[in-house]
């Protein structure tokens, strides 16, 4: 058996509670808050009890899928990848830098925001980037 | 946060969350603190123990609001009003801090100015407040020792969420509670990493650290160190300037990462229509949420708990994320698909960890230079953390000492909302969360015990209204706006006042976001989600 805790940060809201994230055997089976946590002090609310549920639900995007005869298909990371990189040069030299637009987000970490504005502004050439803080 | 940049120089949250119970007053407006932000509520509750007073001023009853000193129920949109009116009152009475204003702030004169023909008896008549309510409003505020402001979606989400904003940065300077420990003004971030994707740049404006895209140093730096000859330097489109640009054909492709702006954005038949048309959509996310049904090509990230990385919340803490488990199914980290794109696009990427992606972001980020994964290991940092031994800035604006020089007044009056009610469409409605939910649902309703704490989506209407339209608890109702129409069912409290309804916006099925208003902010962008016009009818 194969027991670990992960600390790490909830993702439902702005306060940024603290836990450990339980797992047995690769499954995630509960979460125990942090106590030396400057935020949370050994607290959750619900949203933060619960917050490993979610995580191995069956309905997880489990492949890449391509759009094909109008349907949603599943295909390998091969063909997804090659097909949004070709798409995207196609429409950049077809339509310019600013034909293309990003939407960062909130639920993803700094580094995966600051990547895909990088992307944006050095490869494609383009300041088109916000997210959902104004919603 | 346009707002707050604009008085202060800053528009992060001044203090850290913990200060608030060392506040001898907090007045919250515009904020579900209880539910949107359970672990700051905590702390509100702990300043009541402690012998503070809470003050709460919200057109919807919270459940705060049972345990303030005064809760006021002011009319949906005359925010801007109401604290004209405070501020009168503190003028009219002398609680202002003079000392405070002439040393650390300008444009005193002009707002004074302009408040002169504005009475509190007309800011008692728009708001539909007492001018006693005010007063006392007031004076709570302004006689403080140390006094907090904390606000939310219901101060931002308006055609005139910046004037809003400065507004409380008005009533914060006038009386000095600013920039001192327990006291200053805390706008709490709607989402868990919205303080962090705009300290990364995920704006149309600026880089890492609100360094700015237009031509100057910044843009210089960081073409250097991306290795390009040049970067654009014209500001870029805003996301419903980016919806609107597909519809003029001028947007041909459109990358969403970790988003569901079919549920979250306002006007959903709009949206729907754009995503169908535009050429290209790429959506990346975790499950296959209504966006990604729509999409060309969809590519599955991963969760927190199954990469590593860095948030920073509400009140600028940057903290680890940490992967637990390993990613589901062929599913990859959002860094490492993002890096996959770009090298097959043609730029080159070849990070190997996302500790080295920070140790970037550190290098060229002065608020963030400090900061490193080891430093990480303990309760984390609050920036501007610009140094390797900076322990980090629990509150800004020291001493009256402001990031952009001196603080800044500004002079605004009270406008309406963009729609309001008329003979058609005679109900004022509001939309909001729910304590077991988390925006649009995404992560929440696929976890089985929240899903089982609120089911489906509900209409909170007063007894009064649900009396006249003769339908009782769980009635179905019909409500349209302008813009589109959904069915519902009700729930009859007096939380709301005769003549408004609330509805949470979680439920794709019935998806509020279909009436709102995508009316926007001219300034911030931001649309009127908290208020429109509806017309209800029993179903
Ligand atoms: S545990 Fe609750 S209060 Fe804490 S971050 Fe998560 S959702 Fe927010």
């Amino acid at each position: 058996m194969d027991y670990r805790n992960t600390l790490t940060t909830c993702t439902y809201c702005g306060c940024g509670c603290n836990f450990f994230l339980e797992s047995l055997d690769g499954k995630l089976t509960g979460t125990i808050p942090c106590k030396t946590s400057p935020v949370n002090e050994g607290k959750l609310c619900i949203k933060g009890w619960n917050v490993h549920q979610f995580v191995q639900s069956e309905r997880r995007l489990k492949q890449p899928l391509l759009r094909k005869n109008g349907e949603l298909t599943e295909v390998s990371w091969e063909e997804a990848l090659a097909f949004t990189a070709s798409k995207l040069k196609e429409i950049k030299e077809a339509n310019g830098s600013d034909a293309i637009g990003f939407f960062a987000s909130a639920k993803v970490t700094n580094e995966e925001n600051y990547l895909m504005q990088k992307f944006a502004r050095a490869a494609i050439g383009t300041n088109n980037v916000d997210h959902c803080a104004r919603l | 946060m346009a707002g707050l940049a604009a008085a202060f120089g800053s528009g992060a949250m001044t203090n850290a969350v913990s200060e608030l119970e060392l506040s001898d007053t907090i007045f919250i407006i515009g904020s579900n603190t209880a539910t949107s932000h359970p672990l700051v509520a905590t702390r509100i509750f702990r300043a009541i123990e402690n012998g503070g007073k809470v003050i709460v001023a919200d057109p919807r009853k919270n459940q705060i609001a049972d345990f303030a000193e005064l809760y006021i129920q002011h009319n949906l949109g005359t925010d801007v009003a109401l604290l004209n009116g405070m501020m009168r009152v503190i003028l009219d009475k002398n609680l202002q801090d003079d000392t405070f204003i002439a040393e650390n702030t300008e444009a005193f004169q002009a707002f004074k100015d302009a408040l002169d023909d504005f009475s509190v008896e007309e800011a008692s008549q728009i708001t539909g407040v007492s001018v006693a309510d005010i007063e006392t409003l007031a004076t709570l505020y302004a006689e403080a020792g140390s006094a907090s402001i904390v606000y939310c979606m219901g101060i931002t989400q308006h055609t005139t969420g910046v004037d809003n904003v400065k507004s409380l940065a008005n009533l914060a300077m006038l009386t000095g509670n600013i920039g001192k420990l327990g006291s200053g003004v805390n706008p709490l971030r709607g989402q868990n990493n919205v303080q962090g994707a705009c300290d990364m740049g995920a704006l149309p404006n600026v880089y890492t650290g609100y360094q700015p895209v237009t031509l100057g140093p910044a843009n210089k730096k960081f073409a250097q160190a991306w290795g390009v000859d040049e970067l654009p330097s014209n500001i870029g489109l805003t996301l419903p300037e980016m919806l609107s640009g597909i519809e003029k054909d001028e947007v041909k492709a459109l990358w969403i990462m970790g988003e569901n702006p079919v549920v979250s954005d306002p006007d959903a038949n709009h949206v729907v229509k754009a995503l169908e048309k535009v050429e290209l959509l790429i959506v990346q996310d975790i499950f296959l949420t209504p966006t990604a049904k729509l999409a060309d090509v969809v590519l599955p990230g991963t969760s927190f708990a199954e990469k590593d990385g860095t948030f920073a919340n509400t009140e600028r803490r940057v903290t680890r994320v940490r992967k637990a488990v390993d990613p589901v199914g062929d599913s990859k980290p959002d860094w490492e698909i993002i890096q996959d794109i770009s090298n097959r696009f043609g730029f080159e990427m070849t990070y190997t960890s996302p500790q080295e992606i920070f140790d970037e972001i550190a290098s060229l980020t002065p608020s963030y230079a400090g900061i490193s994964y080891d430093r990480l290991e303990g309760p984390g940092l609050q920036w501007p953390c610009p140094t390797k031994e900076h322990p980090g800035t629990p509150f800004l604006h020291k001493d009256g000492k402001f990031t952009r020089g001196k603080g800044l007044f500004h002079a605004i009056g009270h406008k309406p909302p963009n729609e309001v009610v008329d003979d058609e469409y005679p109900f004022w409605m509001t939309t909001g969360r729910v304590y077991a939910h988390y925006h649009t649902g995404t992560m929440t309703r696929n976890s089985e015990s929240l899903d089982f704490e609120v089911r489906e989506g509900f209409l909170e209407m007063n007894p009064a209204d649900a009396k006249t339209l003769d339908v009782c608890d769980g009635s179905q109702v019909k409500m349209a706006s302008r813009r589109g129409e959904i069915l519902t069912k009700i729930m009859i409290t007096e939380r709301v006042s005769p003549g408004l309804v609330f509805m949470p916006f979680h439920f794709e099925e019935a998806n509020v976001n279909k009436l709102t208003n995508p009316a926007f902010d001219p300034i911030a962008k931001i649309p009127e989600f908290k208020v429109c016009a509806v017309k209800l009818e029993k179903a």
